[in-house]
């Protein structure tokens, strides 16, 4: 490598790649890079595709929005429609929703762009939510990417005001109705409300303003604060290192998958283009925000069943849920000559509130009841964390009573039910179906973990029942192979760890409640299989005869 | 390439593990060992994956083609229709879709069928060594101390003062992005302006309405007088204005105290914008005489003064007080008595001013 030796043949690549390869690095020098990350191994599991996929859609965003942005106009000056869309011909609206009806019926392609932007928009939230979810049930947000999870959870808030700004930008009757509700909402915080009210709108709703904020917000900052968090999000996980299911040969010390190049590259960037393909194919068959069926903005009319883009449905679902008179009391109440207007500003704060604020802190939660300051770098199967995963199926559950309550009105209309019952069912289940659903997830993943045990110790059932000579009939049973029984044996199980006293001796009321936690979280764990287990489990057996006459087949899928 | 570690991770002794006296475990058997693909071992199947990655790819080709085809022979100057306009963005979705899916899944076909699939095992090293993790705990703790801000109280606090008072002016400049609210949200069109009532008209058109128009279980969506002529803030008086006309017959109205001269012959108008976060109050329910709120299903009841029955409202909707002129037209006699729409801090103070 060093210019001083000269003695030595100077290396000259062989092929052409190989000297276009070093043409470059001696130019830029990027030779350390290629050999650290040239040939990275990178695990591979069908789950780990939801982040890709929001990768993904992101950018599919960013080349359709910034199509859209060369034709949409976002002013609110009054004009008078003139295009192609003949039902709507003089209609007096607004120079952004001409703009949009221009872009979807003048404007070759104009159509497809906004129907794959929406549709990539709905992807990127959902992606990223079970992206999170995902994380979230194999315990992948543990030591050492707890901050890396705060980015996705920050990453999720400005995916959902990202949309939101979309969402309101061409101004049609749907998306003025949505901002309505938001200026309720934001009417109802104390003391300040009508002010941000006033300032955002630039006076009274809806005034000429807001679009042309909401604009920038949306093409530029939001944006611009997203792509931010992305390449924050994606050095950690360079840092980090990807992490990896559980099975025989993968431990926290090292990484199994395959090498970037070619195999992993291949597959990652080949799966852009299949999420644009598919992208592009809901563009094609599915009508999506059709904005000339709503018309312009008008405070007056407004349609029944409309809903929300889903990403915003859990906050309206809970403002939908939220009584406002209870018997005789009122929950907009004045204080002080004052009004407090409860019955908005819970619903719209709290539930998220508590649903964010539990995300943002639980890798520190659990890290603290459990007293587990290792690195994990392999993940848990959900079921081997029964207590993690019911917390998390009773968030997300109470997440869906929320979802499914902002379109109250069609589950009514569809089923032919009261909408009064769905809501008052909806309220109940908004307290206790997140309680059910911890205690159903908890038995069933110990339920799948018991399974797991009994297959380790008495192997799979092969469905052929053999006659014994007096008669009996039994099933026979075939251990498994090496490999997939270490995939049911090889994890941990923690149990209870007691309060242990600090370095004064004295055991404190927070290490006691940390201990009661822990408690609630291990203590009805099942243990993985023993080689002791094992033994004896075939020393007892009636059938050890016959298994041990037959042939050793694997389990295949 | 198997690396025959032991699976078990390094206990660090602070989570018990199961069977706290006897850790065992079963032996991680290391990596499964590698299985030859069809490809790898037939050159036949090898040379069938690569013409199906050719195909794919070509598949893209005709995808592009069908693109800009469509792009250029679909003149929408010509036939602007809603079915060309529909065929068209179906031919450019199709064409898209075949051209990335082409590329997409040829690529994940090649290298699922033809590149290398083992499963290479490599070290996970430490994101830092012991010792830069000392080392930079220490120079942070150097540079902490060398700034002599823990002994100095003083720096300290008026520091922390000086940064948490200089982003004030960042905050007041956007103090210029709206009026202040003042009393704006208390007062509506319907205000008799230089001493003449306000007509009661159809909304969109804007004809005032007879009182003998309207009949008993009859409704119309009504917006002021002169709100079509407004030469700007349309939307914005429309959106306070917006007022619900229907006729009960008169015994089923339940009517309070103050409010005798509110209606005419059963017939009452209401203010149409909810008084929960401000959609507005469009399904009139003739039968049940209950207006509904399609955004968030707050239901009030038309005979009892659009008290709240149902849903998320707290408050009754705003009654608009109306007479008939000397013409026969319905009138409002004055404007609303409370602000309409959704509560906000200063409304009660609104109230009060709108009263005295």
């Amino acid at each position: 490598m060093s210019a001083s030796s000269t003695a030595e043949v100077p290396f000259v690549p062989e092929t052409k790649v190989g000297r276009i390869t070093d043409f470059v690095d001696q130019r830029v020098g990027g030779s350390g890079i290629l050999r650290e990350f040239g040939r990275k191994v990178f695990p591979d599991h069908w789950s780990f595709m939801f982040g890709e996929v929001a990768l993904y859609s992101f950018v599919i965003l960013l080349m359709s929005g910034t199509f859209l942005t060369f034709f949409f106009d976002p002013s609110m000056a009054e004009t008078h429609y003139s295009g192609s869309y003949t039902p709507l011909t003089n209609v007096e609206m607004s120079v952004a929703y001409n703009s949009s009806l221009n872009i979807s019926f003048d404007i070759r392609g104009g159509l497809f762009f906004r129907q794959v932007h929406h549709w990539a928009a709905l992807l990127f939230v959902a992606s990223l939510g079970v992206h999170m979810l995902r994380v979230f049930f194999t315990g992948a947000f543990r030591k050492p990417r707890e901050m890396n999870w705060v980015v996705g959870g920050v990453l999720l808030i400005l995916a959902m005001a990202e949309g939101f700004t979309g969402y309101s930008l061409p101004d049609d009757l749907l998306s003025g109705n949505g901002l309505r509700i938001i200026d309720g909402v934001i009417k109802s915080i104390p003391v300040i409300g009508t002010y941000i009210s006033f300032f955002l709108f630039g006076g009274e709703f809806p005034g000429t303003a807001i679009i042309g904020r909401l604009y920038v917000l949306h093409i530029l900052l939001v944006p611009a604060m997203i792509l931010l968090m992305i390449v924050i999000h994606l050095f950690m996980v360079v840092v980090h290192k990807h992490t990896q299911y559980p099975g025989p040969g993968r431990n926290d010390g090292n990484v199994v998958g395959y090498p970037l190049g070619p195999v992993y590259a291949a597959k990652a960037g080949g799966f852009f283009f299949i999420v644009f393909g598919v992208v592009a194919l809901m563009a094609a068959m599915f009508t999506i925000n059709p904005i000339w069926n709503y018309g312009p903005y008008d405070p007056s009319p407004v349609s029944a069943g409309t809903q929300p883009d889903w990403y915003i449905g859990f906050v309206d679902g809970a403002l939908r849920l939220m009584p406002g008179v209870v018997n005789d009391f009122h929950f907009e109440y004045i204080i002080f000559g004052h009004v407090l207007t409860l019955n908005v500003l819970l619903p719209a704060l709290v539930p998220a509130g508590i649903i964010f604020t539990v995300l943002f802190t639980y890798p520190w939660i659990e890290r603290w009841i459990t007293k587990d300051d290792r690195e994990h770098h392999v993940l848990d199967r959900p079921r081997n964390a029964p207590t993690r995963t019911a917390i998390g199926v009773a968030g997300f559950t109470w997440y869906c009573v929320m979802w499914a309550a902002a379109g109250s009105d069609l589950i009514a209309t569809h089923f032919h039910v009261a909408l009064n019952d769905v809501t008052y069912w909806l309220r109940t289940l908004f307290f206790i179906g997140p309680i059910i659903a911890f205690m159903v997830t908890k038995r069933v993943a110990l339920a799948l973990q018991r399974k797991d045990r009994e297959i380790a110790l008495h192997g799979r059932e092969t469905g052929r029942i053999v006659r014994l000579p007096h008669g009996e009939f039994i099933e026979v049973h075939a251990p498994l192979d090496d490999y997939k029984h270490y995939k049911l044996v090889g994890f941990e199980s923690p149990s209870p760890s007691a309060a242990e006293p600090n370095e004064n001796g004295v055991v404190t009321p927070k290490e006691k409640r940390r201990a009661a936690l822990s408690k609630w979280f291990f203590e009805d764990r099942v243990a993985p299989a023993t080689p002791a287990e094992l033994e004896a489990a075939h020393g007892h057996g009636h059938h050890e005869a016959i298994e041990s006459g037959e042939e050793h087949k694997s389990l295949s899928h | 390439m198997g690396n025959h570690s032991d699976g078990s991770p390094n206990h660090s002794g602070t989570v018990a593990t199961a069977g706290q006296n006897v850790v065992e475990k079963f032996q991680d058997p290391g990596l499964p060992p590698h299985r030859l693909r069809l490809a790898d071992t037939d050159p036949r199947a090898a040379k069938r994956a690569e013409r199906q990655v050719a195909i794919l790819f070509g598949i893209s080709v005709i995808g592009t083609v069908i693109f800009l085809v469509s792009y250029f022979a679909i003149d929408l100057h010509t036939d602007g229709s809603i079915a060309t306009i529909r065929n068209q963005n179906l031919l450019l979705g199709l064409g898209t879709a075949f051209a990335m899916l082409g590329i997409g899944t040829g690529i994940v076909h090649w290298a699922k069928a033809l590149m290398p699939d083992h499963e290479v095992s490599e070290e996970r090293h430490a994101i830092r060594t012991e010792e830069d993790r000392q080392a930079a705990v220490r120079i942070v703790e150097d540079i902490v101390e060398e700034t002599g801000i823990k002994r100095r109280p003083l720096i300290r606090n008026t520091l922390l003062g000086a940064v948490a008072l200089a982003p004030l002016p960042a905050l007041a400049v956007f103090g210029d992005l709206g009026p202040r609210p003042d009393d704006k949200l208390a007062h509506t069109m319907w205000a008799p302006q230089d001493g003449k009532l306000k007509r009661l008209t159809r909304d969109p058109d804007g004809t005032p309405i007879k009182a003998s128009d309207v009949t008993i279980g009859s409704a119309f969506h009504v917006i002021p007088e002169g709100l079509n002529e407004l030469q700007e803030g349309k939307l914005n008086a429309k959106a306070k204005a917006v007022v619900l006309l229907m006729r009960l017959n008169p015994d089923d109205l339940t009517i309070s105290k103050g409010r005798e001269t509110w209606s005419y012959n059963g017939i009452v108008a209401y203010s149409k914008i909810c008084t929960h976060v401000g959609c507005p109050v469009a399904l009139y329910e003739q039968q049940t005489h209950h207006l509904l709120c399609p955004c968030h299903q707050s239901t009030f009841d038309l005979t009892k003064e659009c008290k709240v029955i149902f849903g998320p409202a707290s408050r009754p909707l705003p009654q608009l007080p109306i007479a008939v002129d000397a013409e026969g037209y319905l009138v409002a006699t004055s404007d609303f008595k409370e602000p309409v729409g959704p509560s906000y801090w200063e409304r009660d103070e609104h109230e009060r001013l709108i009263n005295s």
